[in-house]
C-alpha cells in the first residue's frame, strides 16, 4: 500500500466515523439535527476524496468528468426542490422515491464496472459475484421502491394487484434472473446476459410489489431501503471502495432493523406481508362489510365532545392513519393548544405504526408545532391511559382494537393502545367501516365510548370551534 | 486478491453489527427521519459513480456514468435536505402558534 492509498484509506474510515456519530445522535431528538449535519459532513469528505482519489490514480477524460458533472447537477436540483417542497404527509413516497434512485445508482455504477472490463476474457470473481448481485438487487430496489412510491401516492391502486398465473410469472422471472446470474459467472463477460438479468430484475421488482397492500407498501419501502443498503455494500465490493462497504451495511442494519419491528407492530411476519400480501387485508375491507349493527352505538355531536372536553382534565389524543390520510394534523394541534392553554393537560399517544410509516405521525405532529414532550410512546402512553378523563381516537382503528388482548382474531397479540382504561372515549372517524385488518372493534360499541363520525380535519375543526364557546364564557 | 476480499468481507459484517447497535437504540419517535438518513447515507454511492466517470473511454460507459450521477445526486442532496427538514421541526426551541400553517391547511 502507497502512502498515497493509505491516506485515501484513512479519510475513507474518517468518513465511515463520521456516519456512524451520525446515526448514534439521532437517538435523541435534541441531537439528531446535528448527527445528521455529521453525516452530511462524512458524505462530503467521502465524496472528496474519492474525486482526489479518481483523479490521481485513474485521471479520465473530460467526457466522463462532464457526464459526471451534468448528472450530478441534475439529480442534484432535482432532490434538492422535492425535498423542500414536499408535504410533510407525503414523505413516505418522498423517501421510498430516494431510495429508488439509490438501488438504481448503485446498479448502474457495477454495470460501468462490467462494461469497464468487457474487454477481458474472463472476469475475477471477486468483481463478478458482486456486479451481479449489485445489478439484481439494485435493479429490484429501483422499481419495487417506484411501485412502492406509487401506491403511496395513490398513482398506482393501493390494493394488492394481482392476476392469475401472477405467482409462477414471478418464479420464472425470478428463476431467469438468477440463471443468468449464474451464467454470468462462468462464461466470459458477456454484456447481453447482464442486460437480461437487469431486465428480468426490473420485472421482479414491479411484480414483487404490485400484490402488496397499500397499507402494506412502508413495510416493503423498509425492506427495500435494508436492499439498496446491500446493493451499495456490493457495488463497494466491486469498485473496493470500503467507504461504500460500511455506509451499505449500515443501511442494511438499518433498514432490516425498521423492517421487522414495523412488522412486529403490525402483527405480520415480514414473510407473510412479502408472499400472503397477495389479497389479505385491504381485500377484507373491500368487500361487502359495510353493514355494520349501529344499534349498539352512541353518536355524539361536536358540542357533546366539546363538552366532555372542556371539563376534562386529563385528555389524551390517539391520532392514527386516518389523521394523516386527512392532513389533519394542524387541526388537532389547535384543539390541544386551546386545551392546555386552559389548563387542561393535553398529551398524545402515538403508536409505532400510526401514521404511514414508523414515527411518521411524530413528524406530521412536529410539523404543527406539538411540543416533543406532549408525544408519548407506547408504553408510556398505556400507563397514561389509567389516569385520562377522555381518550379521542382520531382515525385510529386497529391499534386500538381491544379485541387484540384475546387470542383467534386478526389482531391477536399485536401491541395496542389502552384506550379503553381511560374514564371516558370519543372516536372520531368517518364510518363504522373497519380499519386494515378488516375486523369490527368492541371499543366501538361500548358503553363508555361515543362515536363522531366526520372526516378527521372537519370533525377536529369543529370540536375546536364548539370548545371555544365553553372555554371563554 | 482473495486477501482484500476477505478485509472488505470482515468490514462489512462488522459494518452491519454496529450498524444493528447503533440503529436498535434510536426511539420510535425518530424512525421517520432515520430512515430517511440511512436512505441519505446510502447515496455515497455516488463515490462509485466518480470512480466510474474516471475510468470511463466508452460511449456506454458516459451514459452509465450520466445515469449514475443523476441517481446518486438525487438520493444524496435530497436524502439530507429532507431529513433536515423533518429533524428541524423537532428541534424548534418554542413552538409558535400557527397562524401560518391554518393559510395553507384552507387551500
Amino acid at each position: 500500500m502507497s502512502m498515497f492509498e493509505f491516506l485515501v484509506g484513512i479519510f475513507y474510515l474518517g468518513a465511515a466515523t463520521l456516519f456512524v456519530v451520525g446515526l448514534h445522535k439521532m437517538r435523541a431528538p435534541s441531537t439528531a439535527r446535528q448527527g445528521n449535519l455529521i453525516s452530511a459532513g462524512g458524505m462530503a469528505i467521502a465524496v472528496l476524496t474519492t474525486i482526489v482519489f479518481a483523479l490521481v490514480d485513474f485521471g479520465g477524460n473530460w467526457i466522463g468528468w462532464g457526464a459526471l458533472v451534468v448528472g450530478a447537477a441534475v439529480g442534484a436540483s432535482y432532490g434538492v426542490i422535492r425535498a423542500r417542497t414536499v408535504k410533510m404527509t407525503a414523505i413516505p413516497q418522498l423517501v421510498s422515491v430516494f431510495n429508488a434512485v439509490g438501488g438504481g445508482a448503485a446498479a448502474a455504477v457495477a454495470f460501468a464496472d462490467f462494461v469497464a472490463n468487457l474487454s477481458r476474457a474472463s472476469l475475477d470473481l471477486t468483481i463478478s459475484i458482486p456486479v451481479v448481485l449489485d445489478v439484481l438487487i439494485g435493479s429490484i430496489t429501483f422499481s419495487g421502491s417506484l411501485i412502492a412510491a406509487g401506491k403511496l401516492q395513490g398513482i398506482i391502486s393501493g390494493k394488492p394487484l394481482t392476476f392469475p398465473g401472477a405467482r409462477v410469472l414471478n418464479v420464472i422471472v425470478a428463476l431467469i434472473a438468477v440463471g443468468s446470474g449464474v451464467l454470468l459467472l462462468i462464461v466470459p463477460p458477456n454484456l447481453l446476459i447482464l442486460l437480461v438479468i437487469m431486465i428480468a430484475s426490473l420485472v421482479f421488482g414491479v411484480l414483487m410489489v404490485l400484490p402488496i397492500g397499500g397499507a402494506d407498501a412502508p413495510v416493503i419501502v423498509s425492506l427495500l431501503n435494508a436492499f439498496t443498503g446491500l446493493a451499495v455494500a456490493m457495488a463497494g465490493f466491486a469498485i473496493d471502495n470500503q467507504a461504500l462497504i460500511i455506509a451499505g451495511a449500515l443501511v442494511g442494519a438499518a433498514g432490516t432493523i425498521l423492517t421487522l419491528q414495523m412488522a412486529k407492530a403490525m402483527n405480520r411476519s415480514v414473510g407473510a406481508i412479502i408472499l400472503g400480501g397477495f389479497g389479505t387485508g385491504d381485500t377484507a375491507t373491500a368487500g361487502g362489510s359495510e353493514a355494520v349493527d349501529l344499534t349498539n352505538v352512541r353518536e355524539l355531536t361536536a358540542d357533546d365532545v366539546a363538552i366532555q372536553l372542556a371539563y376534562a382534565q386529563h385528555v389524551i389524543i390517539a391520532p392514527g392513519y386516518g389523521l394523516a390520510a386527512a392532513q389533519a394534523q394542524h387541526e388537532v394541534a389547535e384543539l390541544a393548544k386551546l386545551l392546555t392553554d386552559h389548563g387542561i393537560d393535553v398529551k398524545y399517544a402515538i403508536h409505532p405504526v400510526a401514521g404511514r410509516m414508523p414515527g411518521h405521525m411524530n413528524v406530521l405532529l412536529a410539523e404543527a408545532n406539538v411540543p416533543y414532550e406532549q408525544m408519548l410512546q407506547l408504553d408510556e402512553a398505556n400507563a397514561a391511559f389509567d389516569n385520562c378523563d377522555v381518550a379521542l381516537v382520531v382515525g385510529a382503528n386497529d391499534v386500538c382494537n381491544p379485541d387484540a388482548r384475546k387470542p383467534g382474531n386478526a389482531v391477536s397479540g399485536m401491541p395496542i393502545l389502552d384506550v379503553d382504561h381511560a374514564k371516558s372515549v370519543v372516536v372520531l372517524k368517518r364510518s363504522m367501516r373497519p380499519g386494515y385488518a378488516g375486523i369490527t372493534n368492541p371499543l366501538f360499541t361500548d358503553p363508555k365510548t361515543g362515536m363522531f363520525f366526520a372526516d378527521a380535519k372537519k370533525g377536529l375543526a369543529d370540536i375546536t370551534t364548539a370548545v371555544k364557546e365553553y372555554v371563554t364564557a | 486478491m482473495i486477501d482484500t476480499l476477505f478485509g472488505n468481507l470482515a468490514i462489512f459484517i462488522l459494518s452491519l453489527l454496529v450498524g444493528v447497535e447503533v440503529i436498535s437504540k434510536i426511539p420510535s419517535t425518530l424512525h421517520t427521519p432515520m430512515m430517511s438518513a440511512a436512505n441519505a447515507i446510502h447515496g455515497v454511492v455516488i463515490a462509485g459513480a466518480i470512480v466510474i466517470a474516471s475510468v470511463a473511454n466508452s460511449p456506454a460507459a458516459y451514459v452509465l456514468t450520466f445515469i449514475a450521477a443523476v441517481l446518486a445526486a438525487a438520493n444524496v442532496f435530497g436524502g439530507y435536505v429532507v431529513t433536515d427538514r423533518m429533524l428541524q421541526m423537532f428541534t424548534r426551541p418554542h413552538p409558535a402558534p400557527a397562524p401560518a400553517t391554518d393559510a395553507k391547511v384552507a387551500s
